[in-house]
């Protein structure tokens, strides 16, 4: 069987900066895969190419058997591949309901109740700040948000852009946990981007290092956290 | 006192014309962040399309006044929005991800030759049209000084008020009108949640330049006189009303266009005609200056 996702000599630039250099990736169905690297490193550059923008400038890059390489963004995400983006990009002037809406906006926007009571099962506090505005939230709120946002549309693939930046380390367990639990219990694959490498490589089945837009090493989570190389560059100094 | 309601009258009907075309400006500066200078003639070739459709319908025999306007103002806005959408599409679109002139240098040269177009097919001269909703009601006297409310007034503030209340409705309440404001929060976000932003582009110069259409529309019918010139000095007056309200604010549009309507008739009337448009620009100025955002603009707040 082929994988969910791969990845092929894919290369991206911003301008006449190159930011991915051939990258080859593949994740299978159900696996939940994460990807560390240095700030810089093409990290997030990666998940935006892999939603068309920016656009791969060489390589392939195949979704469930079919080449998408060259798709629209909007498309590429009505293939119920859904992202929390770098920055959460919340929209600050629509309510939390409304925020969970637009997610929904891809799926027809037809049985938004269910997707809402799986939201709000995972976050409740979403729950609680329903009417209030995106902008007025706490960052760890807006992570919930652009997760729960990105979980409205009932995507197979998730990816998720540094769930873990700037929140207090119990709000970083509790979305982790989330993230181990949707996998568990509904099989959902995710596509893991995180600085936070100790947290991400135990949670994720497999595991990248992206170093200046190119991967240097592979591996299960463990066999990447036993690595001498890997403890150096990304574990030691405090960031467990 | 009987003046200066009169005044007020014409000031705020005025000042409906200029806000229902400062709506098209904010709207497309929100979601794209662009000023679109053909905007003004838009609403120009609105009025050229008003004129041709009430000379088409008299000489087809339709005598039924309100049938007429309707079927008028269904046809302007109509076509209105066609030439709305091709703009977007020929002027615009090829230019997105260019630097940040190139679509402004583009909307000036789309609006010479809107303005040109119309020139030259329809001639210069100034186009005149009989009053079709003649006659009015006499408030008060005093004086000898008459207070008139015309019925054309009346239509023009009643038009506004029910097609902007149409379109808050729309914009706040309704799935097409949050997908418009998600783009025009974060583009590249709302193509994230799988929305052809391209589409809603589209979309919003069309909803602009139809009404455009219909501002145009009324100015042909209140004024009774066209030419291919008024959407240069409508179009910056609508655009000194949005940025006056607050670009990027919807009721903001509508409130900078009264309060330029309002000065510059308040201004015609007690001072002089001529610097009617200098007391407009200046007050731009000065809000300008004092709040940069507009009146009702807001800072953008950015949490991170």
């Amino acid at each position: 069987m082929s994988a969910l996702l791969s990845l092929t000599g894919v290369t991206a630039f911003y301008g006449a900066i190159q930011a991915l250099r051939g990258i080859d990736l593949t994740v299978e169905k159900g696996e939940i895969v994460t990807l560390i690297g240095a700030n810089g490193a093409g990290k997030s550059t990666l998940m935006m190419t892999i939603c068309g923008s920016p656009r791969a400038r060489d390589g392939q890059i195949v979704h469930e058997g079919q080449d998408i390489t060259a798709w629209p963004t909007h498309l590429i995400m009505r293939r119920r591949i859904a992202q929390a983006p770098e920055g959460r990009r919340i929209f600050n002037r629509m309510t939390v309901h409304e925020n969970l809406l637009m997610g929904a906006e891809v799926a027809g926007r037809t049985d938004t109740t269910d997707g809402l009571d799986q939201v709000f099962t995972l976050f409740p506090r979403l729950k609680e700040r329903i009417g209030q505005r995106g902008g007025t939230l706490s960052g760890g709120e807006q992570q919930m948000l652009a997760i729960g946002r990105a979980l409205m549309s009932r995507p197979t693939l998730l990816l998720l852009d540094e769930p873990s930046l700037g929140l207090a380390p119990l709000v970083v367990r509790q979305i982790f946990g989330a993230i181990r639990d949707l996998n568990r219990t509904t099989g959902l694959t995710v596509l893991l981007v995180e600085q936070n490498a100790y947290q991400a490589l135990r949670l994720a089945h497999r595991g990248y290092v992206l170093v200046n837009g190119s991967i240097t090493m592979a591996g299960t989570g463990a066999e990447l956290l036993a690595r001498p190389e890997i403890r150096a560059a990304y574990l030691e100094g405090g960031h467990t | 006192m009987a003046y200066a309601l009169q005044q007020l009258i014409n000031g705020v009907t005025l000042g409906m014309i200029y806000g229902l075309i400062a709506v098209g400006y904010t709207m497309v500066y929100g979601i794209i962040g662009m000023i679109n200078f053909a905007h003004g003639d838009v609403f120009m070739v609105g009025s050229f399309l008003s004129l041709i459709a009430l000379l088409g319908l008299a000489a087809l025999g339709i005598t039924s006044v309100p049938l007429a306007l309707a079927l008028t103002l269904i046809f302007a806005a109509g076509i209105a929005a066609l030439y709305g959408w091709t703009i977007e599409r020929v002027a615009y679109r090829p230019l997105r991800g260019s630097f940040r002139l190139a679509p402004l240098i583009s909307a000036i040269g789309m609006s010479i030759t809107l303005q040109n177009f119309v020139q030259v097919s329809q001639g210069a001269r100034v186009k005149p049209i009989e009053a079709i909703i003649p006659g009015g009601i006499q408030i008060m006297d005093q004086g000898g000084f008459a207070v008139r409310l015309s019925w054309m007034q009346i239509a023009i503030v009643v038009i506004t008020m029910s097609i902007l209340g149409i379109f808050t409705w729309l914009v706040t309440k309704t799935p097409l009108g949050r997908t418009m404001r998600a783009c025009e929060q974060d583009l590249k976000m709302a193509s994230l949640l799988g929305i052809d932003t391209d589409r809603t582009i589209s979309l919003t110069f069309v909803i602009g330049a139809a009404l455009a259409a219909v501002a145009g529309f009324m100015f042909l019918l209140y004024y009774g006189v066209i030419d291919f010139y008024i959407g240069f000095i409508a179009g910056v007056k609508a655009f000194t009303a949005a940025v006056l309200g607050g670009i990027g604010s919807l009721p903001g549009a509508v409130l900078g266009g009264l309060l330029i309507g309002l000065i510059e008739v308040f201004w015609s009337a007690y001072f002089s005609v001529e610097y009617k448009d200098v007391a407009a620009f200046a007050i731009l100025i000065v809000v300008l200056i004092f709040m940069p955002t507009g009146i009702l603009g807001r800072a953008e707040v950015e949490k991170v």
